[in-house]
């Protein structure tokens, strides 16, 4: 009698099982077939696009690649996207870790506001105030032109990585000085005997201990930079001038209804997708990982 | 005294940087917004006209608010509601059944989470397009391709080809969310669980749920706001609000008025009635989703 209920009980089991393998299989293969999908037509012919989508590629078009990197100037695009990443992640750690390092293990007058208003920061969205940064760059350019004859703030890259990293800097900071704030002070007075100065003892010895937290921080902030496309499209108005690839690539879309080079599309597609997932592959576990230990991201 | 001066010039000199960036490009434009809600003015014009309430006025009056309205709560409903029930699933299986291949999941269930909202629209505009789409040459083996679906065209259909896409985005992130907290749930909770007979959906709805209560609320927060902007990424990159103002969203629809439109005022006052709204929303459930917390 146990013995059947047993076996009925295993039966259930393996049922259950297979169901539990079906199901993760059909969330993998959705996930998974339209990212290799684009691969697969980034090779294509303009040709093979009027057709049924799933047909493999007659043959390794590479010339897609070519005519996008040149034709469709993604290769510029591709510069002026590691330029903006790059620059925005500089000034943001240089700005954000002494702020965070100091805000997180120092008191002073206004330490607490400081703080709360860094925190307050947090529920700010880029969205909201896209606009008017763009015109608050509008009328300094008016200004810089009336004065010295040319524009400075918009269709500057620079100018975008300063925005990009200033908007970060509170997740950046609220991220930081959690971990900070749980070293112990015995290393500062240590230092200080030692007659190291608080800049050396900030550089010197807090920063390399703060590795992990500013690792989490390049990572998620280099993701963010790098697909991020409403600052740079709002801030990099001219046609003709420099445009970071997701920007690059909404044109290309749009032209792509009218002019139908699908297999530039795609090409471009992967330029955009190809360092993240590189990146990824790389570096999931420190991602998933740093996930959690930064709390949510907004 | 020496060594007092020495610690105020770092401390200055450590916060000063960040405090400016913040105050010119998150403070001041903040309070632009607000600001600007009460001007009529058209951007680019030197002449600012202050209007009072005018705006909101006329926003409420507003049809293509409303449907931008409408638009954007059913968004928020629908993916917050899919996404969250399909990632507590997933996070449940992953952490709970024993599987081979569990961290190839977890790894593949992320990529849509580092893929820029661009490539997702254009992955997506492909799977959609009418003729040469992946969706409708399968359908098309079941229902023939004479008459195609408009994934993207149809006014009816459009939103709900949205929120695929949406959800398809969010699902990764929350289920690794939720795997984190999942994990720390003791076994021996599960272990007698098991000695007393009860079922694994008995034991995810008695133990993990209520035991990852607080979290789930956290991000049900998180997701109600963040939603409101990923909408407007995803619609401005797939459907620019089209056709015909059946995507139209909140944020896309004030970035369309302050930006494109010109009519900035207005469309800082948009701003205003959905920054106020998603705040009031997010304390609304909040409230409601309160219970007490329970501790392992």
């Amino acid at each position: 009698m146990n013995n059947q209920e047993n076996i009925v009980g295993q039966k259930s089991n393996a049922l259950a099982k297979a169901g539990i393998y079906i199901v993760l299989g059909l969330l993998t293969v959705v996930i998974v077939i339209p990212v290799a999908w684009v691969f697969m037509a980034s090779v294509k012919q303009n040709s093979e696009f009027y057709g049924n989508p799933f047909a493999l590629p007659q043959g390794i078009h590479l010339q897609n690649f070519v005519d996008a990197w040149t034709t469709a100037r993604m290769g510029d695009y591709f510069m002026t996207s590691i330029l903006v990443t790059a620059m925005a992640l500089l000034v943001l750690l240089v700005v954000s870790l002494p702020a965070a390092y100091v805000l997180s293990r120092y008191k002073f007058m206004g330490s607490r506001l400081l703080n709360t208003g860094f925190m307050a920061g947090l529920f700010i969205n880029v969205s909201y105030i896209v606009v008017p940064v763009f015109l608050m760059f509008v009328s300094g350019d008016k200004l810089l032109n009336s004065m010295f004859g040319h524009s400075f703030f918009l269709n500057n890259p620079f100018m975008v990585a300063v925005v990009l990293a200033s908007t970060s800097l509170p997740f950046t900071i609220y991220l930081l000085s959690g971990y900070l704030a749980t070293l112990p002070k015995d290393y500062e007075e240590a230092a200080y005997v030692d007659g190291a100065g608080y800049f050396t003892t900030m550089v010197r010895i807090i920063l390399p201990m703060a590795k992990p937290s500013i690792i989490t921080v390049i990572l998620f902030q280099f993701l963010a930079y790098w697909n991020e496309y409403i600052i740079s499209m709002t801030m990099l108005t001219d046609p003709n001038g420099a445009r970071t690839l997701p920007v690059g690539l909404l044109n290309l879309m749009k032209a792509q209804n009218a002019k139908a080079e699908y297999g530039q599309m795609y090409a471009g597609l992967v330029l955009v997708m190809l360092p993240t997932l590189v990146l990824y592959m790389c570096v999931q576990k420190q991602l998933t990982e740093g996930m959690t230990l930064g709390g949510l991201k907004g | 005294m020496k060594k007092n001066k020495a610690r105020s010039r770092f401390i200055v000199a450590c916060v000063a940087p960040a405090t400016i960036l913040a105050i010119i490009f998150l403070v001041i434009p903040t309070f632009n917004v607000f600001r600007m809600s009460l001007f009529r003015w058209g951007g680019y014009s030197p002449n600012q006209e202050f209007v009072g309430f005018n705006n909101f006025i006329t926003l409420f009056k507003d049809k293509n608010f409303f449907q931008a309205c409408r638009n954007s709560i059913l968004l928020i409903v629908t993916v917050t509601v899919i996404t969250i029930c399909f990632a507590l699933l997933f996070a449940a299986i992953l952490t709970r059944e024993k599987i081979k291949g569990q961290n190839f999941f977890r790894v593949v269930f992320y990529i849509p989470n580092i893929l820029s909202v661009v490539v997702i629209s254009a992955i997506f505009s492909a799977i959609y397009d009418a003729n040469y789409g992946l969706l409708n040459s399968i359908l098309g083996f079941f229902r023939g391709e004479a008459d195609p679906v408009y994934w993207l065209g149809d006014q009816k259909v459009v939103i709900y080809s949205l929120v695929i896409a949406m959800v398809w985005q969010a699902i990764g992130y929350y289920m690794v969310m939720y795997m984190a907290s999942m994990a720390s749930i003791p076994e021996s909770l599960y272990e007698s669980a098991n000695l007393e007979g009860a079922s694994r959906s008995r034991q995810f709805f008695s133990i993990t749920l209520p035991l990852i209560w607080t979290n789930i609320r956290t991000t049900l927060t998180f997701f109600i706001i963040s939603n409101i902007n990923m909408s407007f990424l995803f619609v401005k990159a797939m459907t620019g609000g089209g056709p015909d103002g059946a995507t139209e969203v909140f944020l896309s629809y004030m970035y369309k008025q302050a930006y494109t439109n010109s009519t900035y005022g207005y469309g800082m006052a948009v701003g205003v009635v959905v920054f106020t709204f998603s705040f009031a929303l997010a304390a609304v459930v909040n409230k409601v989703t309160k219970r007490e917390a329970l501790e392992f």
